[in-house]
This record gives C-alpha cells, sequence and structure tokens, in this order.
C-alpha cells in the first residue's frame, strides 16, 4: 500500500468535470431565507428573535443551547416573519427562523473591522469562533470552538485542512482552494497559535491539480505543506484523513484529538480566518449546484439560509430535455434525497446534485441474494465485514452486530453498496440497524 | 456364551443406571407449584411477548407467585382469565378484549407517492431515508413492518395501508410497536367506532394532500354527549374510557374519517 492512501476504499464516477471549471460566483437570495435552528450537532439554538424584529446580515438571531450547541446568524437584513417548524432536507421538520429578505445587507455593528491576529489571545479566538456559530461545514455541522478546545492542546500533532473533497460531482471546496488559499493557509496559521507542538497540512486529493498549485503557491515561507494524497473515496471522511497522514485508526469513543489531530474542512478554516480576522460571523458558504439534470453546472458563494429552489433556477434549473429522477442534498454517495426544494441551505450542506438517472433505482430491480464474493469486507475503509453484517442485521442479531462484527464502526460511506455485485442496500440496512441499536441503549 | 455374558454385562449396567436415576430423582427433586402448568394451559402458548415477560411459561410462573394480574396476558379471553383467577386466587379483573386499529385511510386512492422510493421493503428503513414518500407526511407507508410483527396473520397491505383483520387479532400490540408512523392504537372491542388519519396539519393543508384526511371541523365533537371526543393537533380523538360506543360521530363526520368498525 502506498503511503498516500488508507486501506479500502471504492473509485465512483467523479463527474467533477461538469463544475469543476465554474467560479465561485456570490448569490443574493431573492425571497425569504429560512434560518433553522438544528444546523449542528448537539443542541439546537435557542431563537432570541421574535415575529416582527427588525434583524441585520451578522446579527445573533439563535443563541447556543448548551456546551455542545452553535449560535444561528441572520445572513442577510429584513423582518421576522415568522417563527415556526419547517422542512429540513432530512424530510423531518424543525424549528426555523424565517426572515423577509429588505436587499440591504445591512451589517450589525462591528464586523468587518480588521484586526491583527496576533494582538488576539487564545481564549480571544476560540471565543470569536464561537460567536460567529461556526461549525464543521464538510457535512457533520460539528461545533467548531468545541474541536478547537481539547483536553490538552499540548499534545495535538497536527492541524489538518481537509481539501480532499472525495464525494462525486461536488466542486466548491476546490474553487474556494482556488480563489481563496491565501484565507485558508493564514486560517491554518491562527488554528497552529493555539496548539504549539503541532504541524500545519492541507490535504488534496490528486484530482484537483489546479487547487494543489494555488495552495503550494500560498503555502510558500509559511509553516503549512500541501499534502496530496490519491484519489479515492472516501477520502474525505476524518477517519481515513487521520489514517493517511499519521496511520493510527480512529474508533468509536475516540476523539481525533486523542490521536493529536485536529481535522477541519478548507471551508471552515476559511470562515475561521473570517471571524477571527474580520470579525465576520458564518453567514456565507461555498456551494455546488451540478449534477447531469442542471442546466448550468455552477459554484455560488450563497448566504446561509438561501432556499435550493432558487440555486438550481440561479444554475438554469432543469437541463432542457431531461426530466431529472433525483435530487439529493450532497453528493450522491453520502447525500440526502429531496423530496421538494424548499429547504433552505444550512451551514453545513455543501452542495445540490440533480442526477438526470436514478442509478440505485436501475440497481436495485437487478438486486440478487449476496453472492458472498466478499468484496464489500475489500473496500471497506473501516476495515468491517459488511457481507456477515448484513447477515445479522437482517436476523436481527443485534448483539452479534454490535459486539462480534463491531457495526457500529461503521461510517456509512456507503463503499459497500457502491461495490456490491449483488445491488444489495447494504448502507441502508446498517443505518437503519445502527439507529434501532442506539434507540434500544437510549431506552436503557 | 459370549452373549451370555454381553447380556449380563448390558442388564447389570441397566440396573445400576436405572436405580441411580430413582436415587437422583427422589433425592434431588424441585418443587414445582402445580397451580403453574395449569395456568400455563390456560394460556394461548404463542410466546408473543405482549405481557412483557419471556414467553408463556414465563408469565404463568409470575401469575402464580403474584407478581403479575391474572389478567397479565392482553391476548387471553374473559373465560381462561376467570380460569387463571380462580387458580391462582387473584382478582380476575375486567378484561376487554383489545384488537389493533390502523389509523390512516390514505391509500393509493385517497393520496398518492410524492417520491418514487427505492431500497429496503420495510417502513422502518423507509423512514430513516428521510424523505416523506406519501404527499402526506403522517400517513401509512405501506411497506409492511407491521405485517412482518404480527404473528397471527392479521394485519395485511391493501392498495398501500395496513388494515387490521378484527377477527385473527389478538391485540398482542407487536404491530403498534413496530410502527415508525405511530399509527396502530389498541382499542377495546365493543367500542366499535375510531377515528382513520393521523395527519396533524390544519384543514386546508390536510384536503391538499389526502381526501380521506380528518380536517378538525369538529362536528363529531359537538355530537358526542359522553365528551369522548377531543381535537388535538388537527385530528380527532376518542378517548375510549369515555366512549360508549354510540356511534354518533360517525354518522355526522362530513368525511367519514370516523369510521363504524
Amino acid at each position: 500500500m502506498s503511503k498516500n492512501t488508507f486501506r479500502g476504499g471504492v473509485h465512483p464516477f467523479e463527474g467533477k468535470e461538469l463544475a469543476k471549471d465554474a467560479p465561485l460566483t456570490p448569490y443574493l437570495p431573492k425571497g425569504d431565507l429560512v434560518f433553522l435552528l438544528n444546523q449542528h450537532i448537539g443542541k439546537p439554538a435557542q431563537a432570541v428573535v421574535k415575529k416582527g424584529d427588525h434583524v441585520l446580515a451578522g446579527q445573533v438571531i439563535g443563541e447556543a443551547d448548551g456546551f455542545v450547541s452553535a449560535n444561528i446568524i441572520s445572513s442577510v437584513s429584513g423582518t421576522v416573519k415568522d417563527v415556526r417548524k419547517c422542512k429540513t432536507v432530512l424530510g423531518t421538520s424543525a424549528m426555523g427562523i424565517i426572515v423577509e429578505n429588505d436587499g440591504q445587507y445591512t451589517l450589525a455593528e462591528g464586523i468587518g473591522v480588521e484586526t491583527d491576529p496576533a494582538t488576539l489571545s487564545n481564549q480571544d479566538i476560540v471565543n470569536r469562533v464561537k460567536a460567529a456559530g461556526i461549525v464543521g461545514m464538510g457535512g457533520a455541522g460539528f461545533p467548531t470552538h468545541v474541536k478547537l478546545m481539547p483536553k490538552n492542546p499540548e499534545a495535538i500533532e497536527y492541524v489538518i485542512a481537509n481539501g480532499a473533497e472525495c464525494e462525486p460531482y461536488i466542486t466548491c471546496d476546490d474553487q474556494l482552494m482556488r480563489s481563496n488559499a491565501a484565507e485558508i493557509v493564514k486560517g491554518v496559521e491562527i488554528m497552529l497559535r493555539l496548539f504549539p507542538n503541532a504541524q500545519g497540512m492541507v490535504l488534496i486529493e490528486e484530482n484537483k491539480p489546479e487547487a494543489i498549485a494555488a495552495m503550494k503557491a500560498a503555502c510558500q515561507g509559511t509553516a503549512v505543506t500541501v499534502k496530496e494524497v490519491k484519489t479515492k473515496y472516501p477520502q474525505g471522511g476524518e477517519r481515513s484523513i487521520i489514517s493517511v497522514v499519521t496511520g493510527r485508526h480512529l474508533k468509536l469513543g475516540v476523539l481525533p484529538a486523542d490521536l493529536g489531530c485536529i481535522v477541519d474542512n478548507v471551508t471552515t478554516i476559511r470562515s475561521i480566518y473570517r471571524a477571527v480576522v474580520f470579525n465576520e460571523p458564518l453567514m456565507e458558504r461555498n456551494f455546488t449546484v451540478s449534477g447531469e439534470g442542471t442546466a448550468n453546472p455552477s459554484n455560488f458563494n450563497v448566504r446561509i439560509g438561501t432556499m435550493m429552489e432558487e440555486l438550481l433556477e440561479a444554475a438554469g434549473g432543469f437541463k432542457e430535455g431531461t426530466d431529472p429522477e433525483k435530487l439529493i442534498c450532497g453528493g450522491p454517495m453520502m447525500g440526502f434525497p429531496l423530496a421538494n426544494l424548499q429547504v433552505p441551505v444550512c451551514k453545513n450542506n455543501n452542495a445540490l446534485t440533480v442526477l438526470a438517472k436514478d442509478p440505485v433505482a436501475e440497481a436495485q430491480k437487478q438486486m440478487t441474494a449476496c453472492l458472498r464474493c466478499g468484496r464489500c469486507n475489500h473496500v471497506c475503509p473501516e476495515g468491517l465485514t459488511p457481507q456477515q453484517m448484513a447477515v445479522a442485521a437482517e436476523r436481527k442479531n443485534y448483539d452479534r452486530y454490535e459486539n462480534k462484527l463491531y457495526g457500529l464502526e461503521c461510517i456509512a460511506c456507503g463503499s459497500c453498496t457502491f461495490i456490491c455485485p449483488a445491488k444489495r442496500p447494504l448502507m441502508q440496512l446498517f443505518k437503519q440497524t445502527k439507529a434501532e441499536i442506539m434507540a434500544a441503549k437510549r431506552k436503557g | 456364551m459370549a452373549i451370555i455374558i454381553a447380556t449380563v454385562v448390558v442388564a447389570v449396567i441397566g440396573l445400576l443406571i436405572g436405580v441411580g436415576l430413582v436415587y437422583t430423582g427422589k433425592k434431588f427433586y424441585v418443587e414445582v407449584d402445580e397451580r403453574i402448568p395449569q395456568v400455563r394451559e390456560c394460556l394461548p402458548g404463542n410466546n408473543c411477548g405482549a405481557c412483557g415477560f419471556a414467553g408463556c411459561d414465563a408469565v404463568a410462573e409470575a401469575i402464580v407467585k403474584g407478581e403479575a394480574p391474572a389478567n397479565a396476558c392482553p391476548v387471553n379471553n374473559a373465560a381462561n382469565n376467570a380460569k387463571i383467577a380462580e387458580l391462582s386466587g387473584a382478582e380476575a379483573g375486567e378484561s376487554i378484549r383489545k384488537v389493533a386499529f390502523v389509523k390512516c385511510a390514505g391509500d393509493c386512492h385517497a393520496t398518492s407517492n410524492k417520491v418514487n422510493y427505492v431500497g429496503i421493503d420495510d417502513c422502518r428503513a423507509a423512514v430513516m431515508a428521510g424523505i416523506s414518500i406519501w404527499e402526506c407526511d403522517y400517513g401509512c407507508l405501506g411497506y409492511g413492518s407491521c405485517v412482518k410483527a404480527c404473528q397471527y396473520g392479521a394485519i395485511r397491505v391493501v392498495d398501500g395501508v395496513a388494515i387490521v383483520d378484527r377477527k385473527k387479532c389478538v391485540g398482542c400490540g407487536m404491530c403498534a410497536k413496530a410502527c415508525p408512523k405511530g399509527l396502530v392504537e389498541l382499542i377495546p372491542e365493543n367500542k366499535e367506532v375510531a377515528v382513520r388519519c393521523s395527519n396533524k396539519d390544519r384543514g386546508p393543508e390536510t384536503k391538499k394532500v389526502c381526501t380521506a384526511g380528518c380536517i378538525g371541523c369538529k362536528l363529531c365533537t359537538k355530537q358526542c354527549e359522553s365528551d369522548a371526543i377531543t381535537v388535538e393537533n388537527n385530528v380527532a380523538h376518542i378517548d375510549y374510557e369515555k366512549c360508549i360506543g354510540c356511534g354518533k360521530c360517525a354518522d355526522k363526520c362530513p368525511a367519514q374519517i370516523i369510521h363504524r368498525l
């Protein structure tokens, strides 16, 4: 095994050429915006505005409730239309604040004032990140200020900026690295201040040569290095990254910080930079609208809370002559299927993928019994045995699933389902089984 | 000669083992309450687990020891419960047979599919996929998790909605536990009315997605003489403690959401 990759993994169709060279263009929302209060892992924020209030761009409209929680920030100025249950990308409902955009984008006080990060103490940096409501923008949505406060900051050996972007079709991180390389590097440097013994690193897959060149140029003369890794799914997963960089393996109940690593998406790191230096809260993010069913696959800088429907329209809507079969929030491997586009972009959503043909539906028709070929065992990045796990899950033998086969370690990357020649829906089965085991545990 | 020796040896071994067995049988005899097998006889014997014990043997023991009431088995009928009460000396208590009821009538004629779901044929898996498959977010999905849970073959999916066979249903409640949407309610057999909808949206929104939805018009609450019906979250709910089963609500319900069973 070469050094710059991890064990297992698959090579799905990349589809990156569709939106690869579309530059990040700012998109200003036209309609109302919805700010969901649970855009992060942990406790939902508490709404601090009510119907009829006037809010400014950058104003805190939802306050973090507890340690593992994050502030919700209005990305536009306007009037609060309502605070009620709204649809989320997961198909469930959650409390959200609906803001009518006045089109002025009047900033709240104190935003955009440049400060030299050298004058800030470490606690100031964490406080600014916390106030800005920054969460993991690669998908998980874990509050970043919690990540920046490990028990033992001296033990951190690596600060890794994750620019792998292994999901097919998505190119927004690629574009961000090309256009904002300097800001990302400065963001890593700010993080390195918090961890004196750490080494900064930007990890990029080989299929993004322009981004690698841009990042390398920006890293000149800094302590940050660029690491090129083999293009393979799921390289962008936290566990895969730690495995590539350190050779250590993250397991359930172990935090990356325990293994001496802090991994953050490049988008998150850029937001950290903006928050610390310009005191700018998290209002924007990069977002890809791509897939064979889109007229003009594009990358946008969108205001958080913008409706997905508007973004699809901005990308030219559905491609003429196609009748798209599937809409996905995120990429095709780990994204969530969407039943409608009346859902807002959250801090952790990075793409809208429109597939002209639904390969899953096609595959489902060809499903056969398990062939016991063992390909799933080979590709599992966690070294699990999906074939055995599926048998245990189908028989509802949860004890074996959890304690003998370590099924809870599954990261739901979908590599097993992708490779399965019998077209069995393995990942869905594991997700369901995991949820049922966790539910039984909560009950006690 | 050899055959005689063999016969004798086998006979002696047999005799020794026999004596040993009789001795140990007497010496280590475990006193079993003779009522336990008798109570067990009166139980259905499906080991469905609806009582919360590990099968019929376990609940029989619990009843005799006084750890469970005589009507601990929700599946048992009144006659058998009375017999158990007599045997165990516990109070028989009131036992009305309950049957499962699916609170949704939104089949493929009343509402329609919003998305094309492909994946595991199971309601729980479909819910995990995170999309609302039917136009109505609250209704029966029709992938039959309840059908798989029922040991009595009393529930089946017709046109995308689960329907309970009231004759076969024993009221064990396993389908209610299996339903991820919480649509199955156990209702007393003698109260023959039920609300066949769970849509919590407001009337106009409900009407848009399903023709068989409760719009929360509250006509039924006005009809009810025993104050058993309340409209909460835009859907009617019958309190079976108060309901007398007259069926006046069912007669008045404009969309026939309240059914006579």
